[in-house]
């Protein structure tokens, strides 16, 4: 090793007061990642950047708009047409809170397949769902900042789910509202929760980060790294790979922006809120018709009536979650492996998909039937098949290593130099 | 309180009580009382303020509602529906079994006076506006999740657990009533 430069003498003094370099080399740089990985481990990357993406343009937006009711929805339109660049920043923060959610349920689905979840990442699981929670309160809560029809009778119905809780219900929803209904109070606290989750979400991301980083990412196999020759390191293998699907992404992602800014959206969302006219037919943004189908598909149930039974319901398709670790008794964690399971894990998406179907639909007849069908088919997995299939299926034979499939021979001809463990 | 270090440094931990413990626990104590003191103006401030609570009531003028019609007035932010029922409204009202209703209330107790009805139009499911003249018992039918109330605003069929409210309200004179 040469002489360290001045330059270089100065960057090491730092580092080591502060070892951000160091610290920053370990997570991004040399990080040991399995080498197997496919391409739907893009999915955390991603979600990371549109966090960031949605944080820049929000508080560019903040910087435009006002939160009371008599100038919400027309401050929003003053960006849309008179603030430069406006309707490009409002666009890509109303997208991309679409974008996020997609990202992060195909995310979901990938830890679902290939038992993420499973010993020992439990905890990395339940901040996960933590954060799908937080990223749900945040997306709702911007989505009545522009105080059209939807915006108002949406913030009105998910509030109103709080008055399903008998005794306290009333008080808990006119201290959430500050009134007696959906008002000027209610728009303001929204507006600072609106600007304060997504902190709090970068907060449980480095979380989620920490606890991925004790056990490093699971794999298509679902088996454990066996040794320096299972991995790579994350740069410049995943950096690139992540870089390259961040482009599809933006492809895909921009072409919505730029030629159909509108198609996720409701064209009520036009109409200036009016607190005595309710929208015919009101629907939730995509991204929660499936929970929508649920809340409401749920009859009396004995002594709890449908309204709070719904509710129950609905938390409770997303709790379920945090104890999807040990519903699953399959030790083997790849769907990959697990015949049965494999058929079911794809039931299940074709269910959620049925849900959101159901959600949209107004909730009469055959919709309210097939999503009565489709809430029960729900649990019924998670509840019983899960637990059921793990205790009777039998997995294909697991690979030696995550290196054997892929380098015949065990490992042994590994372009690494650390070698002799396989 | 001086020979504490001695005796941790010799290992021998007291069993009785000491008025060590006495302190943590007073201090314990104090200072929940103290923080939960402290939290609670900044849980309050989110209920409904003094302005939003002040007492305020609406006027009703009857005369220009013809029978079989119903008009919608604001009170409190909210709407209230105020229905001139017809004979044949009131007779179906009157007439159902309380075997029948999710929310047993006969309708003598909901209208001060048969042939005007004034609820609060808010549906007691999920707080959407229920439509007038609507529905399969022609009182009104929400239209987000599909609840029907019949002519005296009561539940009669879909999610809603309640039936409409019925406000405060009294007759000033045969044609002005005060809600609130």
């Amino acid at each position: 090793m040469s002489t360290p430069s001045v330059g270089m003498k100065m960057v090491q003094w730092f580092d080591h007061r502060l070892p951000i370099l160091t610290f920053t080399n370990h997570a991004l740089v040399e990080y040991p990642t399995p080498r197997n990985l496919n391409y739907w481990w893009n999915f955390g990357s991603l979600a990371g950047i549109i966090l960031v993406l949605q944080i820049i343009t929000g508080i560019v937006l903040a910087m435009h708009y006002t939160p009371h009711v008599d100038f919400a929805f027309k401050s929003v339109e003053h960006i849309m047409r008179d603030v430069n660049y406006g309707w490009l920043l409002r666009y890509l923060h109303a997208n991309g809170s679409s974008a996020f959610f997609v990202v992060v349920y195909i995310h979901i689905l990938r830890g679902l397949y290939y038992g993420s979840y499973k010993n020992p990442r439990e905890v990395l699981w339940w901040l996960g769902i933590i954060l799908l929670f937080l990223m749900m309160a945040t997306a709702f809560m911007g989505y009545v900042l522009p105080w059209g029809q939807m915006s108002f009778w949406a913030a009105t119905v998910i509030t109103n789910l709080f008055t399903a809780f008998p005794f306290v219900g009333e008080s808990i929803v006119n201290w959430l509202w500050g009134g007696f209904g959906v008002g000027n109070p209610t728009l303001n606290r929204f507006f600072s929760l609106h600007y304060l989750l997504p902190f709090v979400i970068v907060a449980v991301v480095f979380m989620h980060l920490w606890a991925l980083h004790v056990f490093k990412s699971n794999n298509p196999l679902g088996i454990d790294v066996k040794g320096p020759q299972d991995e790579i390191p994350f740069h410049p293998y995943y950096t690139v790979k992540d870089l390259f699907g961040l482009g599809v992404f933006m492809v895909i992602f921009l072409a919505i922006v730029f030629y159909a800014p509108n198609f996720l959206g409701h064209p009520d969302n036009y109409i200036p809120a009016d607190p005595m006219v309710t929208p015919a037919h009101i629907v939730p943004e995509w991204y929660f018709l499936p929970y929508y189908a649920i809340l409401r598909a749920v009859p009396d149930i004995w002594f709890i009536e449908a309204k709070l039974a719904g509710v129950i319901a609905m938390f409770a398709s997303i709790l379920v979650l945090f104890v999807i670790p040990w519903l699953d008794t399959s030790k083997v964690r790849s769907a990959t492996f697990r015949p049965i399971y494999k058929q079911i894990y794809w039931v299940l998406v074709l269910d959620v998909f049925v849900l959101g179907y159901a959600g949209s639909q107004p909730a009469e007849g055959m919709w309210l039937l097939i999503g009565r069908i489709a809430t029960a088919y729900y649990f019924f997995h998670m509840l019983i098949l899960v637990p059921f299939i793990g205790k009777i299926e039998r997995p294909k034979p697991l690979p030696a290593s995550i290196s054997e499939p892929v380098l015949k021979g065990g490992g042994a001809a590994a372009a690494q130099p650390a070698q002799g463990r396989s | 309180m001086a020979e504490s270090p001695a005796s941790t440094a010799g290992g021998a931990v007291p069993e009785e009580e000491t008025r060590r413990d006495f302190l943590y626990l007073a201090t314990g104590a104090v200072g929940t009382v103290g923080v939960l003191a402290a939290a609670w103006p900044l849980v309050h401030q989110m209920n409904p303020s003094a302005d939003v609570l002040a007492l305020s009531t609406t006027e009703v003028d009857l005369s220009g509602i013809d029978e079989g019609q119903s008009i919608t007035v604001v009170w409190r932010g909210k709407p209230v529906f105020v229905r001139h029922r017809t004979a044949a409204e009131i007779t179906a009202a009157e007439g159902t079994a309380m075997a029948d209703l999710k929310d047993p209330q006969p309708d003598s107790e909901r209208a001060q006076r048969p042939q005007w009805l004034i609820l609060v139009g808010v549906c007691t499911h999920f707080g959407c506006i229920p439509l007038g003249q609507q529905g399969e018992y022609d009182g009104w039918f929400c239209p987000c999740h599909g609840s029907h109330y019949d002519t005296s605003g009561r539940i009669r069929k879909g999610p809603a657990p309640k039936n409409l409210v019925v406000p405060r309200y009294e007759f000033r004179d045969d044609t002005t009533i005060l809600i609130g």
